[in-house]
């Protein structure tokens, strides 16, 4: 039951197969039994059950709010969600309870849906691989499935089955985790440079990144204001655009918002993709690559071509400056939202009060950690009025030749363009701390993060399982605010590529203590 | 560390080269519809090699930054190095910065906002929400009344010798 879509869930709660009451107490069940994943930083038991109890007035008296009444979601930390604590993963903010909801959770909310809980992530969303917070990393759920652990052979005896754990990806690791292994139906992610995609592709998930104004950003702890959008991970592609129906569309709170009234659509269930143009960017093919990924790209060229479409091979021509590119902005915005955090009205403060700035230097000494602390320090060096010219206005000049290698291509007739979504399949934890957060980011930003400075809609569907068991996504890159374009193009690959569901039943016979009434929750 | 090169396109040190950024943009002519239609038989296809490498950067163009932009730094930002590890983070970050001067931006204006072409949204001038004094005041440590509580103000950070750095060793 809890392996379903929206849409067959929403029906099942419309027939009466299932109360909301239920659906919410299997999913935090579910929860429990998945604790070892480190998916979920808070679980909002109280509050959503009481979420799903009204929800199910609702339903008995006819009067549901929508499609979306009584299901449950799970939100990235960094969103402000009202008397649920919002940490963003990090010291700084740990005990912080937001005094009014994001936007998008709002949104959700008067849905009806029931929010379960806030999800793990890299510290303040910066990373890649959710490994970089301070409540732990979060654990692929692939990790323990069926297609994995029967490829995966262990190499020595003492390797016990879960010191090789696999990373989820980042840095919404934990919202894809959580989409992944069944605890809910959707999640919200955020995604600066990747963030949202990066873990869909390795965790078997849609990952949807929406055009740079089409959902609001009120709620949303910032990363870099230029860039960031809230991410929809969900099941399949038909979801993530319900969803993004209902969080679309110009909110007067967050005056990045585009004034365009957003009409939300409905994909259709006869896709013919004989008079698209595809494209797919040569440059892209870097180094690193892995052959499974790249012979999955190839496979779905041809799928595009055999099925009608024009399939083309297209120039991005600075494409290998972008991550350069994505550094220098990334930082410097980033020094400058992190000013906000000084102790004073929110978040930690330091006992340290010989004067302001001693305080101020001794509470974000003791709140972030070694990455937020590098990419501030990284971005006030780029700032420094000797400096700015040759980085952070150069960079910003790259920026806009980046975004009109995309215009250039766009006016030539394609549609759509295709690239792999991440290097290769997901990797090891131990395999994944050997270089540094700033290292790994670059290297697994390199084909998510350009569709960012561009600010155009993105999406990563889960392709195929690689040798070793493990998903691989692709990536479809839009026109700016054509997401019914993407997400059909998006819808009728899904649909061609049929990937496998995740096979977690083993994970239950290997001494994880459950109780009876958890487990037959989970097998439901 | 990385730096970018095309196939045969050599270009010398990362900070050098100044025209490999164009070269880069000549050397990959048209793309897209245009190709096609010129040769009805030239399919899209996923290039089988990478277009690019990667070229290991030698350890004498690593850039050093003085302790006094160091120590300027630290004041700026209100945040510390923690150690050396930290400083040299930094100079591996403005190494990896450093290839975006191998592209010829004359001519192009800088990129604010991928909305610069639209209007700002301004609403009416009307008070719409407040009065939740209590509520801002629950997250603050320190308050009296319907107050922060900062401690004193105007004091410089300490100087460098006397601070509480790992800049200090190198002095």
């Amino acid at each position: 039951m809890l392996r379903v879509s929206l849409r067959e869930i929403s029906a099942a709660l419309k027939e009466g197969q299932v109360s909301p009451t239920e659906l919410c107490q299997r999913c935090l069940s579910l929860i429990k039994a998945t604790k070892f994943l480190n998916a979920y930083i808070t679980v909002a038991e109280d509050t959503a059950l009481k979420q799903a109890e009204e929800s199910e007035k609702r339903y008995r008296t006819g009067q549901t709010l929508g499609n979306l009444d009584g299901i449950p979601f799970a939100v990235k930390d960094n969103f402000s969600t009202a008397g649920i604590e919002t940490t963003c993963a990090s010291n700084m903010l740990k005990g912080y309870i937001p005094p009014y909801n994001a936007t998008v959770v709002q949104k959700l909310l008067d849905q009806g849906a029931v929010l379960l809980g806030k999800t793990n992530l890299d510290e303040f969303a910066m990373g890649s691989g959710s490994t970089d917070g301070i409540f732990g990393p979060v654990k692929n759920p692939w990790s323990y499935s069926r297609q994995y652990r029967e490829k995966h052979v262990q190499h020595s005896h003492t390797e016990n089955e879960d010191s090789n754990w696999l990373i989820t990806g980042g840095s919404s690791g934990g919202s894809a985790a959580a989409v992944s292994s069944f605890t809910c139906f959707v999640a919200l992610g955020s995604d600066t440079g990747g963030s949202t995609r990066n873990p869909a592709s390795h965790c078997g998930v849609v990952g949807l990144k929406p055009t740079y104004g089409l959902v609001s950003r009120h709620g949303l702890i910032p990363l870099v204001n230029s860039m960031d959008v809230p991410g929809i991970l969900t099941r399949c592609v038909d979801d993530a655009a319900i969803v993004l129906g209902i969080l679309a569309g110009h909110d007067p709170k967050d005056s990045t918002t585009v004034q365009d009234t957003f009409k939300p659509f409905e994909l259709p269930s006869f896709i013919d993709v004989s008079k698209l143009c595809i494209g797919i960017p040569k440059e892209y093919h870097t180094p690193g690559l892995s052959s499974e990924t790249l012979a999955l790209w190839a496979k779905a060229a041809d799928l595009f071509e055999n099925a009608g479409a024009k399939v083309v091979d297209v120039n991005l021509p600075h494409t290998h400056y972008s991550i350069v590119c994505y550094h220098v902005l990334c930082t410097a915005e980033v020094a400058s939202n992190m000013a906000r955090f000084d102790g004073l009205e929110y978040g930690h403060r330091s006992n340290m009060d010989q004067s302001t700035e001693v305080m101020y230097a001794a509470t974000r000494r003791e709140g972030f950690n070694y990455v937020v602390r590098g990419r501030i320090l990284s971005g006030n060096y780029f700032l420094l009025k000797q400096n700015y010219e040759n980085y952070f206005v150069k960079a910003q000049k790259v920026r806009r030749l980046i975004a009109n290698d995309f215009v250039n291509v766009f006016n030539r007739g394609i549609d759509v363009l295709l690239t792999p979504t991440t290097l290769t399949d997901t990797i090891p934890y131990l395999e994944f701390i050997k270089e540094d957060n700033r290292t790994r980011s670059a290297q697994d930003d390199i084909f998510t993060q350009a569709a960012n400075l561009a600010g155009l809609p993105a999406i990563s569907v889960p392709t195929a399982l690689s040798e070793k068991g493990l998903p691989i996504g692709l990536q479809f890159i839009g026109q700016a605010f054509q997401e019914m374009q993407l997400l059909t193009v998006a819808k009728w690959f899904e649909k061609q590529m049929k990937f496998p569901m995740v096979q977690l039943q083993g994970v239950m016979d290997e001494g994880h203590t459950v109780s009876h009434h958890q487990k037959s929750a989970f097998f439901s | 560390m990385w730096v970018l090169r095309l196939g045969r396109c050599f270009s010398g040190a990362a900070s050098g080269g100044a025209s490999s950024g164009s070269r880069l943009a000549r050397a990959a002519p048209g793309g897209g519809r245009q190709e096609a239609a010129g040769d009805p038989g030239c399919k899209g296809r996923v290039f089988q090699n990478p277009t690019w490498q990667h070229v290991e950067q030698t350890p004498l163009s690593q850039k050093k930054v003085t302790v006094e932009v160091l120590d300027h730094l630290e004041r700026l930002a209100l945040v510390d190095f923690r150690n050396w590890e930290g400083v040299q983070q930094l100079e591996k970050a403005i190494q990896f910065a450093d290839q975006l001067h191998a592209v010829n931006t004359e001519g192009v204006e800088p990129m604010d906002s991928v909305l610069e072409d639209r209007c700002l949204y301004l609403r009416e001038d009307n008070i719409t929400e407040g009065n939740c004094t209590e509520e801002l005041l629950q997250n603050a440590k320190e308050k009296v009344e319907e107050y922060f509580v900062a401690p004193p103000g105007n004091i410089p950070l300490a100087k460098l010798e006397e601070r509480d750095t790992c800049l200090q060793v190198s002095k």
